[in-house]
């Protein structure tokens, strides 16, 4: 069932809507387990377009199997998703660092605190997300510190290369996941591939997890892929390998690659000297979690980030 | 007057960014000032081209006080200022969101950690900031709770009101909030207008500054002995909110006594010019801030007002 979650009037005719797909057994008995899927924060990240997609896809195709409840939200940022815009079109306000939000705030504040209210009761949530335009992400669920005994039970099922334990701001006060943990809903980031597209390959994997989460927590009794290995991981783990020469990126290096320390990565060239201003080369040796997609470079951009660890064998 | 170079780097295509300081006086780190960090902050910018004056002016007269040193860095962000964004050019992110910062992190982390490392040891820090909705304000001095703010300090800048707030989300990630944690005393001056000039309010911005260096004993001074402040907690002003969207009518300007169930402005319908809603005064009071942009969303906060406070 379609339910709208807040409908606020734009200024020249147009209403700004949140909507949710309600999904429930035909014959709830009350006591249901209640997931959330959440997706479009920001307007650039797409991979939970499908995500959202699918999963309502493969619930309709066997419908009798829904043994709890299922709320989607594919666009909490509407306005960002229609006019390509990472915030909050018009405020320019980043909505995740707005929640819970306020009733008595602006737009941004306003709506977040909607979101935030109807998630709330829910026994766990899923905060979809992309990469931003910059880096290329392998699927990977990010969780805070605060709670890692209570959600790497969860995330394990999720189908992603790696659990990344850390306080980014994806999991860090004001983001979405961080407030609905504070108050007792469950809440892991999911974030994969690069903003403005979508990867199915990725999404298919992260669809797959998210259906063997359901069934652990018996909202699910269809089939179910199980998921595949995981590895978790933490902030000394992870190799971040920023440029320091500005230029054009021209990489030599894909996600998944394993490298040895010293291999190169990819190239810095000056475009009006023709000249290779850097040689990107890694820091230690492990696999590619993340690499550089925007190709245009200053000093200190993010290049790469290598797991080592477990990796390096 | 010192011009040094706190952060450079090269760019893809724009060439080398510097981003300079200006110390005025030498001696013990006295005063820190910071203007623009984002690429629509004309008027911040704009004060401290005013305040760069007096101070070469003070200098040059030999009164600021020996032994004494105030630092300036007018903008972080010109590039975007050239280029008509707001936030980093390359890739939107924000200064004043990459607080402490990282040397070896991306371009603005970098330009936050330079500065941290350079204004760190000064005794006052004041940030020319811009207010967190788009629209006017009556100018004030900011401070957070951290729990090691001062507002008897603040009181010294002669301006007509202190504000104080709670801690928000982003607020850690702040020069204010990370100057505080390093016990530099910081305040954020607030001026009328963020994107364009306001004449008015940038003299008044100035003036506080200098009462407050004066007052401190960093320089010498003859000034106005400006207002005694009132104290506000942030959370104490009451919205007005536009229950429709459409173009905004301002009736009342800021810094004008309002009484509850006063009309403040106006909701007017686009496509038939009829008046959609009425915004009112949901309290007596004074009003602190208003929405400036032609059109505004529903729900937007279109007036904030100080409760029950006269002139």
């Amino acid at each position: 069932m379609i339910e709208t979650v807040v409908t606020i009037d734009l200024m020249v005719e147009e209403e700004l809507r949140i909507k949710k797909n309600h999904l429930a057994p035909d014959f709830p008995k009350g006591d249901e387990k209640r997931i959330c899927i959440v997706s479009g924060i920001y307007g650039d990240e797409l991979q939970g377009q499908y995500i959202c997609y699918e999963v309502i896809r493969r619930i309709k195709l066997d419908y009798g199997s829904l043994s709890g409840i299922v709320d989607i939200y594919p666009s909490v940022n509407p306005m960002g998703l229609d006019s390509r815009s990472r915030e909050i079109p018009g405020s320019d306000m980043d909505m995740n660092v707005l929640f819970p939000g306020s009733k008595s705030g602006a737009l941004g504040e306003y709506t977040a605190s909607c979101v935030f209210d109807d998630i709330k009761g829910a026994d766990c949530c899923i905060d979809l997300h992309s990469s931003n335009m910059y880096i290329q992400e392998i699927p990977q669920v990010r969780i805070n510190d605060e709670y890692v005994d209570e959600l790497l039970r969860y995330a394990k099922f999720l189908n992603t290369d790696m659990v990344w334990i850390h306080p980014s701001t994806s999991v860090l006060n004001g983001s979405l996941a961080y407030s609905l943990n504070q108050v007792g809903v469950r809440t892991m980031v999911i974030e994969s591939g690069v903003a403005n597209s979508i990867n199915q390959e990725y999404c298919n994997k992260i669809v797959d997890g998210l259906f063997a989460l359901m069934s652990d927590m018996g909202i699910w009794k269809g089939k179910s892929a199980p998921a595949g290995k995981c590895r978790i991981i933490k902030d000394s783990d992870i190799s971040y390998i920023n440029s320091e020469s500005s230029g054009i990126f021209i990489p030599e290096k894909k996600v998944y690659d394993m490298v040895k320390k010293g291999d190169e990565l990819g190239t810095i060239v000056d475009v009006i000297t023709g000249s290779i201003e850097e040689i990107i080369k890694a820091s230690e040796a492990g696999m590619i979690c993340s690499i550089r997609s925007y190709p245009v470079i200053e000093e200190g951009s993010l290049i790469a980030r290598i797991i080592g660890g477990d990796y390096n064998e | 007057m010192n011009k040094e170079v706190i952060f450079s780097m090269n760019t893809a295509l724009r060439g080398e960014y510097n981003i300079h300081g200006y110390s005025y006086g030498s001696g013990d780190r006295a005063a820190c000032i910071v203007g623009a960090m984002r690429g629509n902050e004309y008027q911040q910018l704009y004060i401290c081209s005013l305040l760069a004056q007096k101070l070469a002016d003070i200098e040059a007269q030999g009164d600021i006080v020996s032994g004494k040193e105030i630092f300036v860095v007018p903008t972080l962000n010109y590039s975007s200022m050239n280029s008509g964004k707001t936030k980093w050019i390359s890739d939107d992110s924000d200064i004043n969101r990459s607080f402490p910062g990282n040397p070896k992190g991306p371009a603005t982390s970098r330009i936050a950690a330079a500065l941290l490392e350079r204004v760190k040891d000064y005794s006052y820090g004041i940030q020319f900031a811009s207010f967190y909705l788009k629209g006017e304000s009556i100018p004030h001095i900011r401070m957070m709770e951290t729990g090691k703010e001062s507002t008897s300090l603040a009181n010294l800048f002669g301006m007509p009101y202190v504000l104080t707030g709670m801690n928000r989300a982003f607020d850690q990630v702040t020069l204010n909030y990370n100057w505080q944690k390093l016990g530099t005393e910081a305040f954020s001056v607030y001026s009328r207008t963020t994107d364009k000039i306001d004449e008015l309010s940038a003299n008044l911005a100035v003036s506080s500054v200098l009462r407050f260096l004066t007052r401190m004993g960093i320089i010498r001074y003859d000034c106005h002995g400006g207002y005694i402040s009132s104290i506000l907690k942030e959370q104490e002003l009451v919205s007005a909110k536009a229950t429709e969207a459409g173009f905004f009518r301002r009736i009342v300007d800021i810094n004008a006594e309002v009484k509850r169930g006063q009309v403040l402005g106006q909701i007017i319908n686009p496509m038939d010019g009829k008046v959609k809603a009425d915004i009112i005064a949901p309290t007596d009071g004074i009003t602190f801030y208003v929405q400036d942009a032609p059109m505004v969303f529903q729900n937007v906060v279109a007036y904030k007002i100080i409760r029950r406070i006269h002139k």
